[in-house]
C-alpha cells in the first residue's frame, strides 16, 4: 500500500487510501516493495547487504490502538537516520521493538542481515543495539556509575567491583568527551546530563546502533549542539544512529537519511540532501480526508476537496471577528504553569476568546497545551498570571465554582478524566453536576431526574446503544466521547475548553462533534479548541494560535492560516525571530 | 546494671533485626512486607518442629529458613505471577501462618497452645530470659546463643548485599524503576522472587530465635514483632543500618520498661506504642519524610 | 453487546467467590485426608454443627454480625480506593465506648434510649479511629495501610492500659457489666436460638449494611466516594475534593467497624473484654474481598466465613479445628490471586468480542 516510491507531493491521495484500507497487507509483498523503495531513494548508493537494519511489514497493536500498520525501515551502516513523524505516528513503538522490549504482531526485523524478530532486551543489548528513551530509563536514587553498570556489573568475588566500575564508566565517558561526575546521584542531574548518562549506558554496553527517542525535547540549544557533536563522532567511528524526532531543523542539520512515519505506516523515505523542510512537514502532517470535514461518504480514491473558504463563511467569520473585538469571555493573562518537576510548562502566556469564536490552539503535543487547559479548568495550580471568565477572576476558584460560572470542559483524555468508565452512562452524564441531582446536598439522588437527563441527552446527542444503565466502558470510543460532549455541551455554559475533542473516535462521531462545536460557536459561546490534528484546527477555528515550548509562537486568522505555515511553526522551525530559543 | 541492660536490649532486638533486615530486602525490590509477622511465626514453629525431631537446634534453624522461604514463595507467586494485591496477600500470609502453625501444632504435639520443651540455644537460660539477663554473666551469656551474633551481623550483611553486590544493585533498581531495569535486561521478576525468599528466610530465622531461646513454640509467639520490624524499617527510611538502629532503639525502650516494671513510672502499654507512634510521625514527614521505594506495591502495567 | 457485557460483569463479580469456595473445598479435603478422615463425613459434620441445629446457627449468626461490620469497614475504604487495615482497633474502640456508655448510664434508662446512646458512642469512637488515618492521608500523604496498622497497635495498647488500670473486675481483663444498653438475645424473638450468642445486634448491623448500600449507590456522597476510588482524576475533574472524600470514607469505614463492638459488648457478654476484637479486622479484609465490596455480598461472605469458623468447632473431635484458620488464609490468597487473573481474561475476552 504505502511502499511505493512516492514523493511527498503524493501524500494527499495516500491519506485518502489509508482511510479506505482496512485489511492487512501481505508481509512478503510489503518487504519486496520496501526494498524497491529503498533502492529508489538511495539511488544505488548502497545495496541491502550493507544494511545495519531492515524492518519490514511491522504491525503492532496495544489494547485498542494500532501503533504500527505495516511500517518499514531500512538503515545503512554508519549513517544518522532520522525517523520523523507526528506524535502517535508509531515511531517509538517501532524502535522499542527493535530494542527488544516487546515483539511485533507481524513483520520481520533484521540487524546486520540476521533475523532477530522478537528478541529480548538482553539480546538486543548483546548485539550492540542501544536505545535512549524519551522518558529517561534512569533510576534516580542510584549514582551515574550504578545506572550505567546495572545488569553488567563488574565483579570481585561475590561483590560488585565498584572501583572497577568507576574506572570503566569514566573511561567510556572520557572517550566520548562527556564531563560527568560518575559518583553523583542521577536525581541531582540536569536533563542534559541525564541524557548523556542514557547514551553512556548504551556506549558502555558497546552499542554499535544507537536509537535516540526525541533526544532534544528537553535540551537547551547548546546541549543540542553538544549532542550533535557526540552523534557525529559516533558515526565517524562507524556507529549507526537512528534519531526519532519531529523537529525539521534538526533533521536537516544532522541526518543523512530520513524516513517519515504517519499513522503507523512508512509514507516516505529520502536522502536528506534531496529533502526540504516543507516537503518533510507535509509528509508528516498530511491528513486523512475525513479530518478535513468533508462528507464521510466520499468514495475511496477520490481527491479531497481543498476546502475553499466559502464567501458566505468568510463574511460570517468577519462578523464574528468584529464582535470579538468588543468583548471577551475568556481571558488568560501572563499565565505560567509548572509541571511535576517544577519546570515551567506554560510560560507567560496570554490569550483571549470572544463570544461566537473558536480559538484553535495548534501544536505538537507536549508543548504546554495540556497544562494550559488544566490550569484554566482548575485542575492544576497556577504559578503566576490570571484567568478571567466573563467578569470573574477564576484563577483561584475550585473546579465546581468555575463550572457554576459557565465553564465547560471536554478533557483530552476521556479514559482518565472525562469518564468514570465503570459508571453507567446516566451517572457519567451528571459528573460535575452531581450535586444538583440530589434531593439536598449530600443526600439521595433523584433517580428519576438522573434518568430523564440521561434519556434526553442520549437522544439529543445520538449516543448508542440507547441504554442509560450500560457502563461507559462498554461503549465505542465515539459514543464515549459523545457522553462527554453531551454532558459538557448539553446544558448552560458560556466558555468551552475542548481538548482533543475527536481523538480516537470514528468518522461519524467526528462529524457530529464538529457540528456541535460550530453550532455552539454560532450560538455565541466562546470556545478554546486544542487539537494535535491540524486539519481539525483548520476546519473549525476562527483564529489559530500555535503553541511551542509553552508559548504562543504564532497567532493568525483562519484566512492567514495554512498547513505549511502552521506545520512549520509547530515544529519550531519557521518565522525565525518569532520562535523563542 | 548497664551491661545487663545492654544484654537485655540485644536479646529483645535480635528478632527485630532479623525481620527488619529481611523486610528491607523485599521492600527495596518493590514488594510490601506486611508478611514479616507471618514469616516469623512460621519460622518459630518450623524451628521448634525441626529441633524436636532432630534433637539439634541447628536443624531447627534450617527448618525455619525452609519454612520462611516456602511462605515467601507463596506470597511471591501470588503477588508477582498472579498480581494479587500485595496488601491483601500479605494479610492472608499472616492468617495462613497462624492457621498452619496451629493446625500442625495440634497434629504434631497434640496441643492448642504450645510445643513441649525442645532443644534450643542459650543453655542454662530458661524461658525467662529477663531474669538471667539481670544476673552478672549476662553479656558473655549472649554468645551461648549463636543466633545472637548472627542476628547482629544480619543487618550489616544485608547492607553489604544491598549496596555492594550486583544482586543488591538490581534489587534497588527493580524497586525504584522496574521498567528501566528491564530495558537493561535485568530479570525483574526473578530479582523480586529472590528478594522475597531472602526476606522469608531472614524473618523466619528471627522467629527461630524466639522458639529456640525459649525452648518451645507457643501459639502466636511472634506477637506483633513482625510489625515492629516493619515499623523499624519505615523509621529507618528503608536503609538496613538505620532500620537496625531503630530496632535497637525499640528494644532498649522495652528493656527499660521491663526494668521499671513495678515502679509504676511508666505504663508498659505506652512503651509498646513508641514504635508505632514514631512510625506515624515519620510518615507524616514531621522528622524528615520517609520515602518509600518508588515502585513499592505498584501493580505492573 | 449488552448481553455479553452483562455476562462478563456477572462473571467478573461471581467467579472469585466461586473460585474461593472450590479452593476451600479442595484444600479442606486435603487437610482432612492428611489427618486420615473422610472429607464427606467431616463436611457433613461441619454442616450439621452449623446450619443443622439452632444453637450452631445462632453461633454462626453471632459471628456473622461482627464480620459484617469489619467487612463493611474494609469495603467502604476500598470503594474510595483506600485500604483500612485498622478494623480491629476500630472495632475494639467501638466496643469499649459502648461499654463505657453502658456503665455510665443509670440502670433505669429506658432500653431504647440506652441502646441508641451506646450504639452512637460505638459508631463515634470507631469513626474517630478512622478519621485519624483519613486526615493523615489527606493532609500529610501518610499511607493508610501503614498508619491503620500502627493505629491498631496504639489503640489496643491504650485500651489495654485503660482496662488494666482500674476499669476491670479484679483478676480479669474485662469491665463490670453495663447498667443499661443491653441488646436482647435473638432467643427472645425466636426461642429456638436459646443458649447461643446471637442477639438483636444482627438487626442493627443488617440495617447498617442496608444504609451503607444506600449511601454508596443512591446518594451523591456515595457517588463521589466511588468516583474517587475508581478514577481519582476524573473525580477531581467532576469537582470532587479528593482529600475530603478520603477523610470521610475512612471515618465512615471506622464507624462501621466500631458499630461491630455492640455485638459482643451489648449483645453477648454485656461487658468490654480485652482482646474480644482479635482477628476480626483482618478477616474483614477477606469478607470484603469475597463479598466484592458490595454490602449484600459482604453479608453473604460474612455468613461463609462465620460458618467456616463455627464449623471448625463442630469437627474438632475428628479434625483439629485449626483447619479453618488454614482455610481462611488459603481462600484469601486464592481469591486475591484470581481476581486480577479473572479480570484480565474478561477484558481480553471482551476485546475479542468488540473486535468482531
Amino acid at each position: 500500500m504505502s511502499g511505493t516510491g512516492k514523493r511527498p507531493s503524493d501524500l494527499r491521495s495516500d491519506g485518502l487510501r489509508e482511510a479506505g484500507a482496512g485489511q492487512r497487507p501481505d508481509p512478503l509483498r510489503e518487504a519486496a516493495a520496501t526494498g524497491g523503495l529503498r533502492e529508489a531513494a538511495r539511488t544505488g548508493e548502497a545495496d541491502s547487504s550493507q544494511l545495519a537494519l531492515r524492518m519490514s511489514g511491522i504491525w503492532k497493536s496495544y489494547a485498542a490502538v494500532r501503533a504500527n500498520r505495516g511500517a518499514s525501515l531500512e538503515v545503512g551502516v554508519g549513517e544518522i537516520h532520522a525517523l520523523v513523524g507526528e506524535n502517535g505516528a508509531g515511531k517509538s513503538t517501532l524502535m522499542r521493538m527493535l530494542a527488544g522490549l516487546f515483539p511485533p504482531d507481524a513483520g520481520r526485523i533484521a540487524v546486520n542481515g540476521r533475523d532477530v524478530t522478537g528478541w529480548s532486551a538482553a539480546s538486543a543489548i548483546r548485539a550492540g543495539v542501544g536505545m535512549v528513551h524519551q522518558h529517561f530509563m534512569l533510576i534516580p536514587t542510584l549514582t551515574i556509575a550504578e545506572n550505567v553498570v546495572l545488569g553488567r556489573e563488574p565483579m570481585r568475588g561475590l561483590a560488585l567491583d565498584m572501583a572497577k566500575a568507576l574506572i570503566e564508566v569514566r573511561s567510556v565517558a572520557e572517550q566520548f568527551g562527556f564531563t560527568l561526575n560518575v559518583r553523583e546521584r542521577v536525581r541531582d542531574l540536569s536533563v542534559g546530563e541525564a541524557q548523556r548518562v542514557e547514551i553512556l549506558k548504551a556506549l558502555f554496553r558497546g552499542a554499535r546502533m544507537l536509537i535516540l527517542d526525541e533526544p532534544t525535547a528537553v535540551l537547551s540549544p547548546p546541549e543540542v549542539q553538544e549532542l550533535w557533536r557526540v552523534l557525529r563522532s559516533l558515526r565517524a567511528d562507524g556507529g549507526t544512529i537512528i534519531l526519532i524526532t519531529h523537529k525539521l531543523d534538526e533533521v536537516m542539520d544532522v541526518s543523512d537519511h530520513i524516513t517519515v512515519l504517519r499513522h503507523g505506516e512508512t509514507v516516505a523515505t529520502m536522502l536528506t540532501t534531496n529533502a526540504t523542510p516543507a516537503g518533510i512537514a507535509r509528509a508528516m502532517v498530511a491528513r486523512d480526508v475525513v479530518l478535513v470535514s468533508v462528507p464521510a461518504t466520499l468514495p475511496a480514491g477520490a481527491a479531497p476537496p481543498a476546502r475553499p473558504p466559502l464567501p458566505a463563511a468568510e463574511g460570517a467569520s468577519r462578523r464574528r471577528a468584529e464582535r470579538a473585538a468588543s468583548l471577551t469571555l475568556l481571558q488568560v493573562q501572563s499565565l505560567t504553569v509548572k509541571g511535576s518537576r517544577r519546570e515551567p510548562r506554560v510560560r507567560d502566556l496570554s490569550l483571549t476568546v470572544s463570544p461566537g469564536e473558536i480559538l484553535g490552539i495548534a501544536g505538537v503535543e507536549g508543548n504546554g497545551q495540556t497544562e494550559l487547559v488544566e490550569a484554566i479548568a482548575g485542575l492544576r495550580p497556577v504559578a503566576s498570571g490570571s484567568i478571567t471568565l466573563g467578569d470573574h477572576d477564576i484563577t483561584a476558584l475550585h473546579v465546581h465554582r468555575r463550572a457554576a460560572l459557565g465553564l465547560a470542559h471536554i478533557p483530552e483524555d476521556r479514559h482518565r478524566r472525562g469518564l468514570i468508565l465503570d459508571y453507567s452512562v446516566a451517572d457519567n452524564l451528571i459528573l460535575g453536576r452531581q450535586a444538583s441531582f440530589a434531593h439536598h446536598p449530600g443526600g439521595t439522588f433523584d433517580r428519576r431526574r438522573v434518568l430523564e437527563n440521561a434519556r434526553e441527552r442520549i437522544a439529543r446527542f445520538d449516543i448508542r446503544p440507547v441504554d442509560p444503565a450500560l457502563p461507559a466502558r462498554a461503549l465505542s470510543g465515539g459514543n464515549q466521547q459523545k457522553i462527554v460532549v453531551a454532558r459538557e455541551m448539553g446544558g448552560d455554559f458560556s466558555v468551552l475548553l475542548a481538548a482533543q475533542p475527536t481523538r480516537g473516535v470514528d468518522v461519524g462521531a467526528i462529524e457530529f462533534i464538529h457540528a456541535q462545536l460550530r453550532a455552539a460557536r454560532d450560538a455565541g459561546k466562546a470556545i478554546l479548541l486544542v487539537s494535535a490534528e491540524l486539519a481539525e484546527i483548520l476546519a473549525l477555528a476562527d483564529r489559530v494560535a500555535v503553541m511551542y515550548g509553552g508559548r504562543i509562537v504564532g497567532l493568525m486568522s483562519r484566512a492567514e492560516a495554512s498547513v505549511d505555515r502552521i506545520g512549520k511553526l509547530m515544529t519550531g522551525a519557521l518565522e525565525g525571530a518569532a520562535v523563542p530559543a | 546494671m548497664i551491661i545487663a541492660f545492654l544484654a537485655q536490649t540485644i536479646r529483645i532486638a535480635i528478632p527485630y533485626l532479623f525481620a527488619a533486615a529481611g523486610g528491607t530486602v523485599a521492600e527495596r525490590s518493590g514488594i510490601i512486607s506486611l508478611t514479616l509477622e507471618g514469616f516469623m511465626l512460621t519460622g518459630a514453629f518450623t524451628a521448634a518442629l525441626g529441633s524436636w525431631y532432630s534433637g539439634s537446634p541447628w536443624v531447627g534453624v534450617l527448618c525455619a529458613v525452609a519454612g520462611g522461604v516456602v511462605f515467601g514463595m507463596i506470597h511471591a507467586v501470588a503477588t508477582i505471577r498472579f498480581r494479587a494485591n500485595q496488601v491483601v496477600c500479605g494479610v492472608a500470609i499472616n492468617l495462613l501462618a497462624i492457621g498452619v502453625t496451629r493446625f500442625f501444632l495440634e497434629l504434631a504435639f497434640d496441643s492448642a497452645s504450645n510445643s513441649p520443651r525442645v532443644p534450643g540455644f542459650s543453655a542454662g537460660v530458661g524461658a525467662d530470659g529477663g531474669a538471667a539477663a539481670r544476673s552478672g554473666s549476662a553479656l558473655p551469656g549472649l554468645f551461648h546463643n549463636p543466633l545472637i551474633p548472627i542476628g547482629l551481623l544480619a543487618i550489616p550483611l544485608v547492607a553489604w548485599v544491598l549496596y555492594r553486590t550486583p544482586f543488591g544493585l538490581r534489587v534497588r533498581a527493580v524497586g525504584e524503576h522496574p521498567e528501566a531495569a528491564a530495558t537493561l535486561g535485568v530479570p525483574v521478576h526473578r530479582v523480586r522472587y529472590m528478594a522475597v525468599a531472602v526476606s522469608g528466610a531472614l524473618a523466619a530465622t528471627g522467629g527461630a530465635y524466639l522458639a529456640l531461646d525459649q525452648h518451645q513454640f507457643t501459639d502466636g509467639m511472634s506477637a506483633g514483632r513482625g510489625f515492629i520490624a516493619l515499623a523499624a524499617m519505615i523509621l529507618g527510611g528503608w536503609d538496613p543500618m538505620r532500620a537496625g538502629v531503630a530496632c535497637l532503639f525499640f528494644a532498649a525502650a522495652e528493656a527499660l520498661q521491663i526494668d521499671l516494671q513495678g515502679t509504676q513510672a511508666l505504663a508498659s502499654q505506652f512503651v509498646q506504642m513508641i514504635p508505632y507512634v514514631l512510625t506515624i510521625v515519620a510518615l507524616m514527614g514531621l522528622v524528615g519524610k520517609a520515602v518509600a521505594p518508588a515502585a513499592l506495591g505498584k501493580e505492573e502495567a | 453487546m449488552t448481553a455479553v457485557t452483562l455476562r462478563a460483569r456477572a462473571e467478573e463479580a461471581f467467579l472469585p467467590p466461586i473460585v474461593a469456595l472450590l479452593i476451600a473445598l479442595v484444600a479442606g479435603d486435603l487437610l482432612i485426608l492428611s489427618v486420615g478422615q473422610s472429607p464427606a463425613s467431616v463436611l457433613a459434620m461441619m454442616l450439621q454443627g452449623t446450619w443443622g441445629n439452632a444453637y450452631g446457627l445462632g453461633q454462626v449468626l453471632y459471628k456473622t454480625t461482627t464480620l459484617i461490620c469489619t467487612g463493611l469497614c474494609v469495603s467502604v475504604g476500598l470503594r474510595a480506593g483506600l485500604f483500612n487495615i485498622g478494623g480491629e482497633g476500630q472495632l475494639a474502640a467501638g466496643g469499649f465506648a459502648a461499654a463505657l456508655t453502658g456503665l455510665a448510664l443509670p440502670a433505669a434508662t429506658p432500653s431504647v434510649i440506652a441502646v441508641a446512646l451506646c450504639v452512637l458512642a460505638a459508631v463515634a469512637s470507631g469513626g474517630f479511629a478512622g478519621w485519624v488515618p483519613g486526615v493523615l492521608r489527606a493532609r500529610f500523604g501518610a499511607h493508610e495501610v501503614i498508619t491503620t496498622i500502627m493505629l491498631n497497635f496504639i489503640i489496643l495498647a491504650a485500651l489495654n492500659w485503660a482496662i488494666s488500670t482500674g476499669l476491670r473486675v479484679p483478676e480479669t481483663l474485662h469491665t463490670h457489666d453495663v447498667h443499661a444498653g443491653a441488646v436482647a438475645p435473638l432467643a427472645s424473638v425466636i426461642p429456638a436460638f436459646h443458649g447461643s450468642a446471637a442477639n438483636l445486634s444482627l438487626v442493627i448491623v443488617l440495617a447498617a449494611a442496608a444504609l451503607t448500600g444506600w449511601y454508596l449507590f443512591r446518594t451523591r456522597g456515595g457517588y463521589d466516594l466511588r468516583a474517587v476510588g475508581l478514577q481519582p482524576e476524573a473525580a477531581e475533574y467532576g469537582g470532587v475534593r479528593v482529600g475530603r472524600v478520603w477523610t470521610r470514607a475512612l471515618t465512615l469505614s471506622g464507624a462501621l467497624a466500631g458499630l461491630g463492638g455492640i455485638n459482643f459488648v451489648l449483645g453477648y457478654k454485656h461487658y468490654y473484654e480485652d482482646g474480644f476484637a482479635t482477628g476480626y479486622g483482618f478477616l474483614g479484609i477477606a469478607v470484603a474481598l469475597v463479598g466484592r465490596n458490595n454490602p449484600w455480598g459482604v453479608v453473604l461472605a460474612s455468613l461463609f466465613f462465620a460458618t467456616l469458623s463455627q464449623g471448625g468447632l463442630a469437627i474438632n473431635a475428628v479434625v483439629p479445628r485449626q483447619m479453618v484458620d488454614v482455610l481462611q488464609g488459603v481462600v484469601i490468597i486464592a481469591v486475591a490471586a484470581s481476581v486480577p487473573e479473572v479480570r484480565r481474561v474478561m477484558r481480553f475476552g471482551r476485546r475479542g468480542v468488540r473486535a468482531r
